[in-house]
């Protein structure tokens, strides 16, 4: 069930059936129910969904940011066709996170620690993967300062993250993460805590990166805006499962499950004169107890009888895949629309 | 820094005429030197010129100017139980005081920030339970209570150790330890609490996800912030023993220091001495304020020294 990568060498990551589940005082809480995904070199996936949906999740199982009391239930996670998981597998992930794989977190206000100098938190990735000295690490750090469109990185490579205003964290953050020159960036919502201005600039700069350096990145988001203008494919998040995945544009012109609809139908636009929000009425399901079935057949305008039994996901069309017995259907009135490119 | 520094000299200077006042009130207040210096049969004669042989005769007001005049010039009089000047015997003891709160409190600091954060890595684990039960023990329990038992268990019991005095490395064992264990249950609970906090901040998930080394994780980075309330506590516990613990353990071990001075001072009314031992303890109080200021500013460039 994995979603074909867009080139034809060996993919780079490759999440295959991976549960993750949370032990809690309210019972096993089943955060990722058989999640699969692969991400080709050079390739941008743009990973959607509402808040809980499992996108966060699937980053922090990559990155080994799983901690009790959530475990990885069952399925794998590959770097280049070798496992990051078991005893083995974890050694060789402390060694290529960081260096291969490096990910950008969703808050520069507390990402970075706050009483080391910017200039230490770059350079002890540097020391740690490719094993500089500290004076060469500086060296490094300033041109990494200065790539991330950062101005007298020499001066500001001595300062504390509070000398920094947002946008600037995060671009500390990007030069921190493409230190080693990784061939995977894992964003997890990078631009939601900063203003709408930064937030354009800092995307630039990831698109930018991708370019000069022929990075992969994996953008997770609820904003599809942000999907549309940077991301060649989607993979559509629900309750814990990939519902639907695509062609960027694809997705957006035609999405073919029901969520995936009513989730573009309810994105606001500017350019159009409505009273109200549009929103999917209900919430999606507990995950302690996850529904039989479909997961979204108690919000889902076509729902019916075959919903009971899950659909798994199934090709649509060559590159696109969706879970959904009657895909491609219409399920609300509205004319569909698509979200605005947001650069 | 420079600026920041004369203030809080200034602003310590202060502190400490105003402590001169409070230990010159409080020492009139403690006992009658006239009375407890001479025998009962002393005549009323022999009193009077007692009195007027240290100068209490005086108005009360005469008393303080003279009394200010002399410590602006450090002296401050001559102890009346050891007949010398009150400060010569102060500067004898003070360094005894010192060697015990730096291998007391020396342990205390030492022992309790891998322990704090060993536990603080299992939240709930076997080293982090036996870890707060030994703590709350040690905040339990009475400091002279549990000096006296470890004197009749490894000194009287099982003679490993000396009862009491000072003199080489063996005689240091129990007072420093009594001194420390209340110190360090109070040290390693607030290391344990801001580790765990510490380890569950966003920057600890970047540090890992940079792959970084465990312990590079762990001692750099939460260390380091552990380290703001950690110099707090610790400073305060450097103050308290100063200024209180180690007279409830010198006088337990006989150990000759500064705490032990100042009980006997107060049993024999010597205001002279007292007033010595009050005024050096409060300037170098003030001294260790300013030094935990500037030590903040290192850990925690946040701060700023005003």
């Amino acid at each position: 069930m994995n979603i074909s990568a867009m080139s034809n060498n060996e993919p780079l990551l490759e999440i295959d059936r991976l549960k993750v589940e949370f032990d809690t005082r309210r019972g096993l809480v089943q955060g990722l129910r058989g999640v699969s995904l692969s991400i080709g070199r050079g390739e941008t996936l743009g990973v959607v969904g509402e808040s809980g949906s499992g996108k966060s999740v699937t980053a922090q199982a990559v990155m080994g940011l799983i901690d009790m009391p959530g475990r990885i239930a069952s399925g794998d996670i590959r770097w280049k066709g070798r496992s990051l998981l078991g005893a083995e597998g974890e050694r060789y992930a402390r060694d290529i996170r960081g260096k291969e794989v490096a990910m950008v977190f969703q808050d520069p206000m507390t990402s970075l620690n706050p009483v080391l100098r910017i200039g230490t938190q770059i350079g002890e990735v540097l020391e740690r993967h490719l094993g500089m000295t500290r004076k060469q690490a500086r060296t490094r750090s300033e041109e990494l300062l200065a790539a991330v469109g950062i101005s007298a990185p020499g001066r500001r490579l001595d300062q504390h993250p509070h000398e920094f205003s947002g946008g600037m964290r995060q671009r500390v953050m990007i030069a921190m993460a493409i230190a080693c020159e990784p061939q995977l960036l894992i964003a997890d919502e990078p631009t939601t805590a900063l203003d709408v201005t930064i937030q354009a600039q800092i995307l630039e700069l990831l698109a930018e990166l991708q370019q000069s350096l022929g990075l992969s990145i994996v953008l997770i988001t609820h904003d599809l805006g942000v999907v549309a203008g940077l991301c060649h494919r989607v993979a559509v998040m629900y309750a814990g499962q990939i519902i639907e995945t695509g062609l960027a544009e694809d997705v957006f012109e035609r999405p073919a499950h029901p969520y995936t609809q009513g989730l573009l139908r309810s994105t606001p636009r500017l350019d159009e004169v409505s009273d109200r929000l549009i929103s999917i009425d209900g919430t999606p399901p507990n995950l302690v107890t996850p529904p039989d079935g479909c997961s979204f057949q108690q919000r889902c305008p076509l729902s019916g009888e075959a919903c009971k039994k899950a659909p798994q996901l199934a090709h649509i069309r060559p590159d696109a895949e969706a879970a959904c017995w009657q895909p491609s259907t219409p399920a609300w009135a509205t004319p569909l629309m698509s979200p605005s490119i947001s650069h | 820094m420079g600026g920041f520094l004369l203030r809080r000299i200034a602003q310590g200077l202060l502190v400490v005429i105003g402590v001169t006042v409070i230990v010159f009130i409080a020492t009139r207040m403690v006992g009658d030197p006239v009375k407890v210096m001479l025998p009962l049969s002393a005549t009323d004669e022999q009193r009077a010129a007692f009195a007027q042989q240290i100068g209490l005769d005086r108005p009360i007001g005469t008393q303080f100017v003279d009394f200010v005049g002399d410590m602006a010039r450090l002296d401050f009089g001559e102890s009346l139980w050891q007949r010398r000047p009150a400060l010569d015997v102060v500067l004898e003891r003070l360094p005894n005081t010192l060697k015990l709160i730096g291998a007391g409190l020396g342990m205390a600091i030492l022992l309790s920030l891998p322990l704090g954060a060993i536990a603080a890595l299992r939240p709930g684990g076997w080293v982090d339970r036996t870890t707060v039960f030994v703590g709350l023990f040690g905040l339990s329990l009475p400091q002279f209570w549990f000096g006296l038992l470890m004197i009749v268990f490894f000194a009287v019991t099982l003679g490993w150790l000396p009862t009491s005095g000072m003199g080489g490395a063996r005689y240091y064992i129990l007072p420093a330890i009594t001194l420390a264990l209340p110190s360090l249950a109070r040290l390693v609970m607030l290391v344990r609490s801001s580790m765990i906090d510490e380890l569950n901040q966003q920057y600890v998930r970047t540090a890992r996800a940079k792959g970084l080394h465990f312990k590079r994780v762990v001692m750099v980075h939460a260390m380091r912030n552990t380290l703001v309330p950690f110099v707090t506590l610790a400073g305060w516990e450097l103050i308290s023993a100063l200024a209180g613990y180690t007279v409830v353990v010198e006088t337990v071990f006989a150990w000759p220091g500064l705490g032990l001075t100042a009980m006997q001072a107060i049993q024999k009314s010597d205001l002279f001495l007292l007033q010595a031992i009050v005024f050096t303890v409060a300037v170098l109080i003030v001294v260790i304020n300013v030094g935990l200021d500037v030590i903040y500013k290192f850990i925690d460039p946040r701060i700023r020294l005003a």
